[in-house]
Formats: structure tokens, sequence, C-alpha cells
């Protein structure tokens, strides 16, 4: 089991002929990730390896009956992307593309919202999701995971998801899927959303769960661990010295107005249960000792 | 990004918001030129990314052109919150009736635009929001539908201004949403937007944040990019197109990805050290990136030992170690390197920099451990 994708997911790759595109499509084919097409209006009937080229999503949907897209088109495209992708049948969009403007974000999240609401967005900026051994889509390096369970991983940091996933595998845990909700402003897919899915599902047994710095997504997260979730969850959150009002890197990743801070985080997530880490390491730490109590 | 004050009015003033007219300075003489030909009384006001202006002495009244020539000379290389005034804003003087505050941001719990309004203008609107939050008049605005004209009268009937303010309050309200929404604005802040003695509602004060994100279709931009507060490392960095915070400490930090960048600062911290930047080089480790990140941090007289920290994920610990290895063939550094290479192929590339390793150049095999051998050798080098 796991959560957003498995083994029967097809994905449609928008901008599979572009280089990005190409080689991590590519790269998700050969982990076995069911690629069945890719969309450029211009290349239409043409192919990437054996995959078909469609004008749009809702061609490929009908030529490939896919349900899910990963967008590595450039910034400037990405609203028009998400939303063909969602008018084309699509139900699940993963966007890789980072510099989306926090405008364009905000409103095809609520369009998706008010027009299609049974679409769900992962990212803009984000690594994608993998479900290890039977679906990766995304830039996530396939082999860091061990396929099979018991531990959800979520996260808003690329980097640091591979890091969780490598501790994790190195103790010889394996894990059910592991989101990378991204670190934009207004990720289409939150903490909640995937706490929820873990909580739901049969083979997850525990969930780490990496935030940092900006916003208020991990004081919600908090909040719904402590009153809907019954799995175990441990966490770190990134950017304990980071300064006020410079982004980290991340558009999302600011501390304003003394707001956002990982302390004011750390705080609400230990006040839920949530086992902290001080650094990733500790983290995986924390989990081995969860995942070896139950 | 940033804009100053008045680059935030002629900013406004495009989607016709009324603002004072006046001039930039750089020199008391052409604060002295521009108060001559707007007419005195004027406004003297220091052009800093910083808020407390006036606290600091950076904001004046001058009745007469002698104030005027007294005040730039003391205000221009005024230390304001570490932020040295280099220009000045002459403006023509207002007289102020009342003062309000109006500004639009993201919202992003809700996922949607948020603006304020309050009839509690002229301070900190922080200040206002815990001593008395009824003040503060609130609307949330779907991006995918927009401000509609009555959703703006019923926000500013809700604010309680003086009704003589109310119709200018709400033009000023719906000028100020196209401003924010066309402008691809993180933040725009009028405090205080005032009523004049012969009622007019006027833009007082700009503070305005612009999405860089969104630089591909506004190429104006360009300009205020170039007025950004940066020191010299953050300006070495941001011609390499390298995303680097200046920080105070001697540790020199390299990773890859945000996140693990933020972790690494972090991590330094922990065990006791200073680090001294934040450098996130992106999710591969290629030489020319490195080499790139590497002259940044060796030209920061601060740094005393550079701890690189890389994750190899879809870039593979071979091709990293390679990457390490030209770059330093590129730059000559001064301090002490100590890295961490894991993931993807790590032992390969251990492998490749073994050999390279001397008391310049160390290896340890956890984040934690070369944390604490960069700290040391930074204090080291201190004592």
């Amino acid at each position: 089991m796991s959560i957003f994708v498995d083994s029967n997911t097809k994905v449609i790759y928008q901008g599979l002929t572009g280089s990005q595109g190409r080689y991590y499509g590519l790269l998700n084919r050969d982990y076995g990730t069911q690629v069945v097409g890719g969309t450029n209006p211009k290349k239409a009937g043409e192919d990437v390896e054996g995959i078909p080229i469609f004008a749009n999503c809702a061609e490929a949907v009908e030529a490939t009956g896919a349900t899910a897209s990963c967008i590595f088109i450039p910034a400037p495209g990405v609203y028009s992307a998400v939303m063909d992708a969602a008018a084309g049948g699509i139900k699940f969009i993963v966007c890789i593309t980072e510099g989306v403007p926090a405008h364009d974000e905000a409103t095809f999240y609520n369009e998706l919202k008010a027009q299609h609401p049974d679409v769900q967005l992962l990212g803009p900026n984000c690594p994608g999701v993998i479900s290890p051994g039977q679906c990766n889509i995304g830039i996530t390096a396939g082999h860091i995971a061990k396929a099979g369970g018991p531990v959800g991983i979520v996260s808003r940091s690329g980097t640091l998801t591979y890091q969780a996933l490598y501790e994790l595998q190195q103790k010889d845990i394996g894990v059910t899927t592991c989101v990378g909700i991204g670190g934009d402003p207004v990720p289409g897919t939150s903490f909640i959303d995937c706490l929820a899915a873990f909580e739901a599902d049969p083979e997850t047994q525990a969930v780490m769960m990496i935030g940092e710095i900006g916003g208020s997504a991990e004081e919600e997260a908090a909040d719904f661990i402590k009153n809907h979730m019954t799995k175990p969850v441990s966490s770190y959150v990134a950017g304990v010295t980071a300064p006020p009002g410079k982004k980290m890197g991340h558009a999302g990743a600011i501390v304003s107005g003394g707001k956002g801070t990982a302390d004011a985080k750390m705080e609400a997530l230990r006040d839920a249960g949530v086992k902290v880490g001080l650094n990733p390491t500790e983290a995986g730490e924390l989990m081995a000792e969860i995942v070896a109590s139950l | 990004m940033d804009l100053f004050e008045y680059q935030g009015k002629q900013f406004f003033k495009q989607f016709g918001m009324p603002v004072s007219d006046g001039g930039v300075a750089f020199t008391v003489q052409e604060a002295v030129d521009a108060a001559e030909r707007l007419g005195t009384p004027v406004m003297v006001k220091a052009q800093v990314h910083t808020g407390g202006r006036g606290k600091a002495g950076g904001v004046k009244f001058a009745a007469t052109i002698e104030d005027v020539q007294e005040h730039a000379t003391n205000i221009l290389g005024l230390d304001i919150n570490g932020h040295i005034v280099q220009r000045l804003w002459i403006e023509k003087a207002s007289d102020i009736s009342e003062e309000y505050y109006v500004s639009f941001t993201l919202d992003r719990s809700a996922k949607q635009h948020l603006g304020m309004l309050s009839a509690e203008g002229g301070v900190e609107i922080e200040t206002v929001a815990v001593e008395n939050p009824d003040a503060i008049s609130k609307i949330h605005v779907n991006p995918a539908v927009g401000l509609t004209r009555e959703a703006a009268q019923a926000w500013v009937d809700g604010a309680n201004l003086n009704p003589v303010a109310v119709e200018g309050a709400v033009d000023i309200a719906m000028q100020l949403y196209d401003a924010y929404v066309q402008g691809d604005a993180d933040l725009v802040e009028i405090n205080p937007l005032i009523l004049t003695p012969d009622n007019r509602v006027h833009v007082l004060d700009a503070k305005v944040t612009l999405d860089s994100n969104s630089v591909f279709r506004h190429e104006e931009y360009a300009e205020f990019d170039e007025t950004q507060p940066r020191d010299e490392r953050e300006e070495a960095a941001h011609g390499k197109g390298l995303q680097y915070v200046g920080l105070e400490g001697s540790v020199g930090v390299i990773a890859n990805g945000a996140g693990l960048a933020m972790s690494t600062v972090d991590v330094v911290n922990q065990v006791g050290g200073k680090p001294a930047n934040f450098l996130d080089i992106g999710g591969g480790a290629n030489a020319d990136v490195m080499a790139g990140a590497l002259e940044v941090i060796n030209n920061d007289p601060e740094v005393k030992s550079i701890f690189i920290n890389i994750f190899g994920g879809i870039t593979r610990g071979e091709e990293v170690a390679n990457g390490i290895i030209e770059a330093l063939n590129r730059v000559d550094i001064d301090a002490p390197i100590i890295i961490r290479l894991d993931g993807t192929n790590a032992d390969e590339g251990r492998q490749i920099l073994q050999p390279a390793l001397n008391d310049k150049l160390m290896m340890e095999p956890t984040m934690l451990d070369a944390a604490k051998k960069a700290v040391e050798l930074a204090k080291g080098a201190d004592t």
C-alpha cells in the first residue's frame, strides 16, 4: 500500500520534450513508473524513446487512460499547464518547476478548488512523490529509498527528503510513500493532506515530517496530529538559526514579523506529542526508535 | 524585492493613486534643488530598506531651504538599523487630519489574499493587532475572483473611518489591489494613508515588496533589483546566481538544496560555532557552481574554515567529488575545508577525494562530525 501513487498509476509528462522533462521522465520510467505519454502542442505525433507525445492532456488521457501528470514546464507556462491537466481529466498533478510567481500559485490553487475539486496538485517547486518499488514521479533518486513501509515521509525540502530516505534505508527501514510538498508559499498539497492520507493508509504505521521556517503549515499540522492522528510522528524543522527577513533559498522559507520561526514550530509539534529531532540525523534515529517499538 | 518609499510611490502612481510630488536626492545640493523646485515646506525622508526611520531621525519637516540643507546634511550617512542612508526623498509636505492604515498581502494559511484596513494608522500594524485587534477591518479576496467594488465598500465600512474619507478610501483600496495583483507584489502597504483638512484621502508612505519570481513578466523590475541591500559578499554571490545569505560567523557553509543548507547552518550553531553564511548551490554540485561558491566564501575575511555538506541524489557521489577536486584546482583557498559527502555512490566519491586529503582538506563521515571539526578549526584559527 501507499498514498497518492502506486504501481498502477499512469503518468503523462508535461514538458517531456524539454531537457529536464526528458531526463527525469526516462529516469522515472527506468525506475518502473508507468510513463505513458508526454505533451507538447508543437510535437504531437512524435515520441521520446517510444513514449508518445500528445498536443494536450485531454488527448493524452483519452489515448492512455493516465490519471497523473508531472510538470517540467518553465515557470511562465506553469499556470496554463496546471489548468490544461485539470481540464484534460488528470486527477493528480505533480509540479516540479520552481520560480512560479506566488500570485499564479494562489490563483490556480483556488481555480482548481472551484472548478476541479477532485483534482489534487502537488507542488510547485517540489521534488515529487515516490512510493518505493512502485512509482517515482519527479526528481527523487529512487535507489536511496527502501520499499515496503512501515514509514511514510512528508517534507517541504528536497535534499532533506533524500537525507531522510537515505537514513531510513541505512537503518533498513522501508517507506510506503515519500511526498515532497515543496517550499513555496502556496503548496497545492499540504502537510495535513499527507498526514490524513498516511493515517488512512493501513500499511503506514508511522510518519516522518520535515518542516522548515516560514508560514504556519507546521503549526497547522501539529494541530491535526494532536486531534486526528493515532500513528506516531517524528519531525525535524530546518532553519532554527535563520535571520529574520531573509529568504533562505525557498520562496516560502522566511521569518517575517516574528512569525514562522523554527522554535515556535518545534514547540507546537512537541506539544502534539511529536518526537522532534534537532537535526535530520536525530529525527531519523527517533524514527528508528519508533519503528523498533511498533 | 523591497522597494524604497519613492519607488513604491512611483509604482502606486501608475495605478492612479494620489501621491505627493517629490524628488530623489543623493547629495545635499540635490536635496536643495528638489526643494526649490517643489517649494517649501517639504519633508526630508531617508530612503532605506528598514522600518523605524522616524524614530531614528531619518524623517524631518523642513519649513525653509536652510532647514532642507541642515536636515539633508544630518540624514545622509545616518545609520538606521545598520542601513546607511545614501538617498533622500524630498516631497511636498502634507497637512494631516487623520492617519489610517491599508495593506494587501498573501495569507498563506487561507491561500487567499488578505486586505487589512484600520482607522489607527501611523503606528505599526502588529502593535494595533495586539492592542486593539477590533480596530482592523479584514477582507479575504479569492485570487480567482478578484476584488469587487461592493466587497471593497463593505470592507472600508467595517473600519469606521471618518465618513468623508470613505469614498476616497474605497477608490484607493481598489487601486491598491490592482497594483498588488498586476505588479505581482508580496506586500503593498500604505501607512499612513491620510485624510487632509480639505477632505482628500492621500498616500503618505509606501511599502512594497515584489515577488522576484515574477521578473520574467516585469522587465522593468531589473532597476529595483539593483537597489536591493546586499553586502559585498551577497552582491558577489548574486552576480554568480547563487542563493546566498550573509551571516556574522566564521564557518563558511556550502550545501546542496535549501533545506540541507539551512540544516547545515543549524548544526554548526548547535555544536557551538557561528556560520558565516547560508549558501545553497542547488540539487547538483558541478565544478563550475562549486568553484563559484568557493570564491564567494574565500573572499569573506571572517571565514576561518569551510564546511562543504553535499548529499548526492540524482547527482552521484563520484561526480560531486570530481566537481570539488576540479573547483579546488581553479580557486586558491586559504581556510581549511571539511567535506561531508553522503548519499548516492558516496563511497566512490570518498575514494576519489581520499588521495587529495591533507591538513587543508579533510573529510568526516557525518554531518555532525564535520560540523564539529569545522567549528574546532575555526576556533583554533582565532586563538
